[in-house]
């Protein structure tokens, strides 16, 4: 019996983990296409970047641990290539790895724009660390959480940063605009320049072009414009790739059609039960520890499968400041109380934003998973 | 079993708290505060499933 697990990120590392851990005893085959071992990516854009910051991106397992204790044979630096669902096989370096069961973890891939810098992977994160040791000036195109993390690492450091956005509010279709507006405000108060409902028209040296004709100097230029999935090798193999991004389509047991075929993290849509089956692709370090580890039990186990119901959770830091959101935005009303926002739908409450409440944000997750009332999510923010 | 939160890495992200809100919560200074440091054997599963959830990494659970 042989597991393989295309993707040696979170994702693909819980797999790997999730199958050991139910007593799966034969092959596991971990594929990545970075010549990394899994390491974790939300810290690139946050602490990594910081003066006193680590300077090396260290992984989650030491090689020794992954291949020794877990006895998972690895194969890095290596895209996968190509899927043959019917002999299942999955190509890679030319050679074909025969599996009896599989999880697609491949993740997303950071769109780029020539001349800019995205940040993505630990290779992007010390290129913009090194500049901001430099003292460079920076601009951002793209003002999501990413871009913003970005430029609050640049403002802690005293660096100037303008911020170039091409929709009139940041972040609206992650939160919706009440709360994207109100998080502008945070880039404000820290002497962010944010350019809003500015379109770029190219990065050339010395700087971005907007269509105004301007030109705003930068020596480093980071392109925060979203991530798809990774799934080019998928191209004709006969699954079910979503029609505006081409994520793996799952149902909600993260089945992806074929026998033996699963999907996990950020590469896959799957319908959310919680949310009247919305489908949902997340790239939330939660999701993909998640659906990672549950894929793995369900394509060694079919009979095992169930349906995931996940809350949505994601935290960005930005000027000292944590945001934290749970839940989904698709509301029918959109409730702003202070530092936080809630979101309804129907009679529920399904979804929720603070700004630098830790102790508040987990209660309107539990309120969420457990399809509480509107009437109580308000109660709960009008005494918290 | 003995919880144990490495409060240097606890960056007050929650997960633990989703997953088991009887034996942690996150205080109001963003690091968690765990509510019962010895639980019973009839509690592992969800605290392993907290301690898996961790981003940072911060939680063990010692017998």
């Amino acid at each position: 019996m042989t597991f393989v697990v295309v993707g040696a990120s979170l994702a693909g590392l819980r797999a790997v983990e999730s199958a050991r851990r139910t007593g799966y005893r034969g092959r596991i085959v971990l594929i990545g296409a970075e010549d990394h071992l899994p390491y974790d990516r939300p810290p690139l854009s946050k602490a990594f970047l910081d003066v006193d910051g680590p300077g090396e991106v260290e992984p989650f397992r030491s090689e020794a641990v992954l291949r020794d204790e877990l006895g998972v044979e690895l194969i890095l630096g290596a895209p996968a290539e190509n899927l043959d669902t019917a002999a299942r096989e999955v190509a890679v370096g030319g050679t074909a790895i025969p599996y009896d069961a599989l999880v697609i973890a491949t993740g997303a891939t950071a769109r780029r724009l020539p001349g800019a810098r995205a940040l993505r992977t630990a290779e992007d994160a010390v290129a913009v660390r090194a500049a901001l040791d430099r003292g460079t000036r920076i601009v951002v195109i793209g003002a999501g959480f990413i871009g913003s993390e970005v430029a609050s690492a640049a403002r802690k450091r005293g660096l100037p940063v303008t911020i170039v956005e091409a929709s009139p509010v940041p972040l609206a279709r992650a939160v919706g605009e009440v709360a994207g507006a109100a998080l502008a405000g945070l880039h404000h108060v820290a002497g962010t320049e944010l350019r809003l409902a500015a379109e770029v028209t190219g990065v050339a040296d010395g700087g971005v072009r907007l269509a105004t004709g301007e030109v705003l100097p930068a020596d480093l230029v980071v392109a925060g414009i979203g991530a798809l999935p990774a799934t080019g090798w998928l191209e004709g193999c006969g699954l079910t790739l979503h029609e505006r991004d081409r994520g793996v389509v799952c149902d909600a047991t993260l089945a992806a059609g074929p026998p033996g075929v699963y999907a996990a993290g950020d590469v896959a849509h799957v319908a959310n039960p919680l949310f009247d089956g919305e489908p949902m692709r997340l790239e939330h370090w939660t999701n993909a520890a998640e659906q990672g580890a549950a894929a793995a039990r369900h394509a060694l186990d079919p009979a095992s499968a169930r349906a995931l119901e996940p809350v949505p959770y994601f935290w960005s830091d930005w000027y000292g400041h944590r945001i934290q959101f749970v839940g989904t935005q698709h509301a029918d009303e959109v409730v702003a109380q202070g530092a936080t926002t809630l979101y309804r739908r129907g009679d529920r409450v399904v979804g929720a934003l603070t700004v630098d409440r830790p102790r508040e944000i987990m209660k309107y997750r539990r309120r969420i998973a457990a399809r509480a009332p509107w009437s109580e999510a308000l109660a709960f923010a009008g005494a918290a | 079993m003995r919880i144990e939160a490495d409060l240097g890495k606890c960056d007050g992200l929650g997960m633990c708290e989703a997953m088991a809100p009887d034996f942690f919560e996150v205080g109001d200074e963003g690091t968690v505060v765990v509510l019962d440091e010895r639980p019973g054997e009839d509690h592992r599963q969800d605290l392993a499933a907290a301690v898996d959830a961790c981003p940072v990494l911060a939680l063990k659970l010692r017998d």
